[in-house]
Order: C-alpha cells, then structure tokens, then sequence
C-alpha cells in the first residue's frame, strides 16, 4: 500500500532525508518515530503529493506519488502536523467543502458520519476559529476520514488532545487501521508501543531501526535484564545471585534489590530463584526489566550516548 | 471544471464575511452613483438650455473600471497569499485538485463577486432607459459591460498571480497596485513625447483598448486579444507559483 525507495529530499544544500527504504501494507499501522527535525513530515508531505522528492520512489495506494500525483492524492487521507483549517468557515461548511473538493456522493450525510465519529456534532454549526486545539485536532482526522481513504497519514494525531480524547483517537486509528493502511508519526514512545505494529525510527533522515515494537526491544536488548527482591536485610544477595552460573553485570541498587542480566534465548531466573532461596532469603520479586522503547530510541538517536 | 467551481463557490461566499469586500463594493457603488447623479444633473441642465446630447451610462463604466486600478488589488491580494501564510495550502495541494483549477477558482470567485457589484450599476442604464427618449443605445451599453468584464478579468487574474507569489497579503496588495499603475498610467506615456513609433505602446496599456475604443461600441480585436491574454498571463503566473512552491 506504501512502498517507499530510496527516497531523498534536498532543502537547498540541506538533506532532509536520505535514500528512504520502507513499505506498509494494508491493515497495518505503522509509527514513523524520530526527534524533531529528523524528517518525519519531509516524507509524509512527499507522500501526500504534497512536494516531490529529489531522488527515489514512493508507491502510494498502487500509484507513483509524482507521475500519478492526483490519484494517490484520491486515496490518501492526510492530517497535517499543524492541522491548517479555514478560520473563518463554520465546521460543517468547512467538511463539506473538503468533501466536494473529493467529490463525495451525499457529503452532507458524510459529513455528519465523520463529524459523529470523531464527537464533534455539538461543534458542526460553530466557527473553526472559535475551536480549541484539540477540537481542531479532530477536526483535521474528521477532513482526512472522509472520503475513506485507503491510506491514512497522520502527523502526530493525539498532539494536544486531553487523555480522554487521546484513548478515543487511537481507538479510531486501530480500529480504521485494521482495514486499511495507516502511517502515523509521534514523539510518544508509549504511544507507537501501544498503537503501532511497526515502527519506523529514524533520525537525522535515515532510517535507523525498523521492527515491531517487540522484536525491537528484544533485538536491541541483546539480553534480558531482572531484578530480585528479597525481605529484610540482604548484603551479601549480590554474592548469592552471582553463585549462578551465567549471570553477568550483577548490580546492586540502594533499596538492597539486585539487579542482573543473561544473554537473551536462556532465562537463568529459575535457577536465580533456586539459588536466592538455598541461600534463606524470602524471596519477593523476580521481575524482567523490558528495555522501553523510550531508551531503544535514546540509543539509536542519541549519538553521544553510544557505545 | 467542477472544482473551479466549487473552489469559486467557496471564495465567493467568503467575501460576504468579509468587511474588506464591503468596503470595495462601497467605495465603487458611492463614486459611480455621485457620478451617475452629476452626468444626469448636467445632461438635464443643456437640455434645459437647448443643447447638449441624450446622456449614456458609460462614463459610469469608465469610472468603474479606474476604481478597479486601486481597489481590485484590495480583493485578490490574500486569495493565495494567505493560504500559503496560514499553512491551508497544504490541505489544497494534498487535495486531488490540479494547481491550475485552484488557481482559477480563486479568479472566478473575484470575478464573480465583481460581477456582482457591476450587476448593482445596471440600474445606471436602466434609468436612463426611463429618462430619455426614445431610449438609450443598449449596443454600446453591452460593448461597456463587455469591456469592462474583460478588464476585470485581467485585472483579476494578474492580481491572483501576483498573490501566489507572496505569503504576506499587503506585499501582494502594493505589488499589484504598482503592475496596474504602470500598465495603466504610465506605459503609454511615451506616446505623448514621441514623435512617431510609439504607437504600439497604447496596445500594451490596460487603459487604451476599453476607454478609446470597447467603450465607445467600438470591439477591437486587439483589444479583446489583449485583455484575454493577459488573464491568462495572470492565471499561469499564478499556476506557475504555485507549482514552484512544492518544489520549495
């Protein structure tokens, strides 16, 4: 459904994104992920038919986004990242003439759907204008649902939301992204864990990880780290965990929890927890440490804090 | 052709919010009726003395369209400008619309909500219809309005043009006002030094071809040619932006 190649962007002399590889099918929902500046609207407003790139290729719903501009431009829905709307026209008005810009059938009865859909009725006969962030927010996913796109580009859809909205956005977006193909980017590590089934990281306009959230993690961890708690005094746990054979980088926090790791594939915590109990201790917590999304990307962006 | 229209629609619309359009429809409609009122005053003051022809409503399109030099700039300078400096130009260029349909939409609803006002001037001819005797000589009525649609909408056009180039509406408002103040005023004034050769000048001016001969009934060719190709100037700068704006 999107199919993107070596796609590149030059600003003048500065390179916004460089040799781009990626696809998205239909029926999922793919993250776009990257600090600010990284390029993640470049290649969102390529992809939109907005501008056309310098170098490469990108396939959007069947068509080529610069020979066949205007039929990706039919089945794209897109939410630009500062969600520009006409200020001074009334919500519906403003809907409805979006929708005969698409040429929808019956788009006044259309109009009420999405406008229902994203609990905007009580706003229809209201100014743009007069509309809070986040109700323009919805708004802007209201105008790019309309014509029931094929693919969904959304730059960064719950931005401004309060959580309650948040929650009811991304159920939208899951539940539209079960049928049809959604790219959405986001600075919310928790939200592409939570709603995305594949992330694309990428800074500096290259593409630096691309995986599900879990094989992510697990890949980027190498190993699993685990924390264990026992009751009362524990000086020498470290000495016990460290007994197991395997255990590596045995740590030892204030509050007297040990914390270790083993190479991923052979999990040592049975053998911990034998271990921890022989030794006497009341054995309280034997918990894994996930690494969060939040540091995988600290680690791939962040070029100080390489290794 | 249908999202010209609906485009147009919206953009026609739009100018009844605005207080901007107001004013420009006041500050044509006031003139050409303190105009219309003198030429009838002064018609009936020779006819009163023995002389002195039947009055027409032309003059009133004369002044119409001289209005239009300062006030058509005030109509089209935020049509693109202000598209492109509140960030909606990306909803239009990411819509399955061609660059040249939004273009032309943003022309047709200026020229609609001029026709509009010049619709209101009818009742100038009407009157005079009434007054005179055995009538008013509707032919050169029509080759008036006829002209002055078609300075209109070259006026309208290169104003369009001329907003695409610019994200700040008054930088478009002076821009264009300059355009039309030098094709009006001053292109053809070297005719007037010259001793011979500087004829074809008049052909460029944007005044010549509607006051010396569409509204005298007189519909040139040159001059139909000329105002046509100027609108279409006006809307292939204005495409032409546009385009170069993505590319950005």
């Amino acid at each position: 459904m999107i199919k993107v190649s070596g796609l590149t962007k030059d600003y003048g002399a500065r390179r916004a994104i460089q040799n781009l590889n990626f696809d998205a099918q239909q029926g999922e929902i793919v993250g776009f992920l990257g600090p600010n500046g990284a390029g993640k609207t470049t290649t969102m407003r390529i992809l939109t038919g907005y501008m056309p790139p310098t170098d490469g290729e990108a396939i959007v719903a069947g068509y080529d986004v610069v020979e066949e501009s205007l039929e990706v431009r039919r089945r794209v829905g897109y939410l630009p990242e500062t969600v520009p709307l006409y200020n001074d026209m009334v919500v519906f008005d403003y809907l409805k003439y979006m929708g005969e810009l698409r040429h929808i059938p019956n788009v006044d009865d259309r109009v009420e759907e999405v406008l229902d859909m994203v609990g905007l009725m009580d706003r229809a006969s209201g100014y743009v204008g007069n509309l809070s962030k986040g109700m323009r927010q919805r708004v802007g996913l209201a105008q790019a649902l309309l014509h029931r796109p094929e693919v969904l580009i959304l730059d960064e859809p719950t931005i401004g939301l309060d959580p309650g909205q948040v929650v009811e956005v991304r159920e939208l977006i899951r539940e539209i992204g079960k049928e049809r193909t959604v790219l959405l980017s986001t600075h919310l590590l928790y939200e592409a864990q939570n709603l995305c089934d594949r992330v694309l990281i990428i800074n500096k306009g290259k593409i630096v990880a691309e995986d599900t959230t879990e094989n992510l993690q697990a890949r980027l961890l190498g190993a699993e780290r685990v924390v264990v708690r026992v009751r009362g005094e524990a000086d020498e746990l470290a000495d016990t965990v460290k007994k197991v054979k395997g255990v590596q980088r045995v740590e030892t926090h204030e509050d007297g929890a040990v914390e270790f790791e083993f190479s991923s594939g052979k999990d040592l915590r049975p053998e911990v927890a034998k271990q921890v109990i022989k030794d006497g201790y009341d054995l309280l917590e034997l918990r894994p440490l996930g690494m969060s999304l939040e540091e995988i990307f600290l680690e791939l962006t962040d070029d100080s804090r390489k290794k | 052709m249908r999202n010209i229209w609906t485009i147009a629609k919206r953009e026609y619309e739009n100018y009844f919010n605005s207080p901007l359009a107001y004013v420009v429809a006041f500050a044509i409609l006031l003139p050409s009726g303190i105009y219309f009122s003198l030429i009838l005053l002064s018609s009936a003051q020779s006819a009163f003395m023995g002389g002195g022809g039947a009055p027409d409503g032309t003059p009133t399109n004369w002044l119409f369209v001289f209005l239009m030099v300062f006030l058509s700039p005030a109509l089209t300078m935020r049509l693109l400008s202000d598209e492109a400096r509140m960030g909606t130009l990306e909803l239009m260029l990411t819509a399955p619309i061609r660059d040249f349909e939004l273009v032309a939409g943003k022309w047709l609803g200026a020229m609609m909500f001029v026709l509009s006002i010049a619709l209101v001037t009818l009742i100038f001819p009407i009157i005079l219809e009434n007054l005179v005797t055995p009538g008013i000589d509707w032919k050169l009525m029509i080759a008036s309005y006829i002209g002055l649609i078609l300075v209109c909408a070259a006026m309208l056009a290169l104003g369009v043009g001329i907003s695409a180039l610019f994200t700040n509406q008054f930088a478009a408002y002076f821009v264009t006002l300059g355009l039309f103040f030098f094709l009006w005023f001053m292109i053809s004034l070297p005719v007037q030094f010259l001793q011979s050769g500087g004829e074809f000048l008049n052909y460029l001016s944007l005044s010549y071809h509607f006051a010396q001969n569409i509204n005298n009934g007189s519909m040139t060719l040159a001059g139909i040619t000329y105002y046509l190709s100027l609108t279409a100037l006006g809307l292939f700068i204005g495409t032409t932006a546009i385009e170069i704006r993505r590319w950005r």
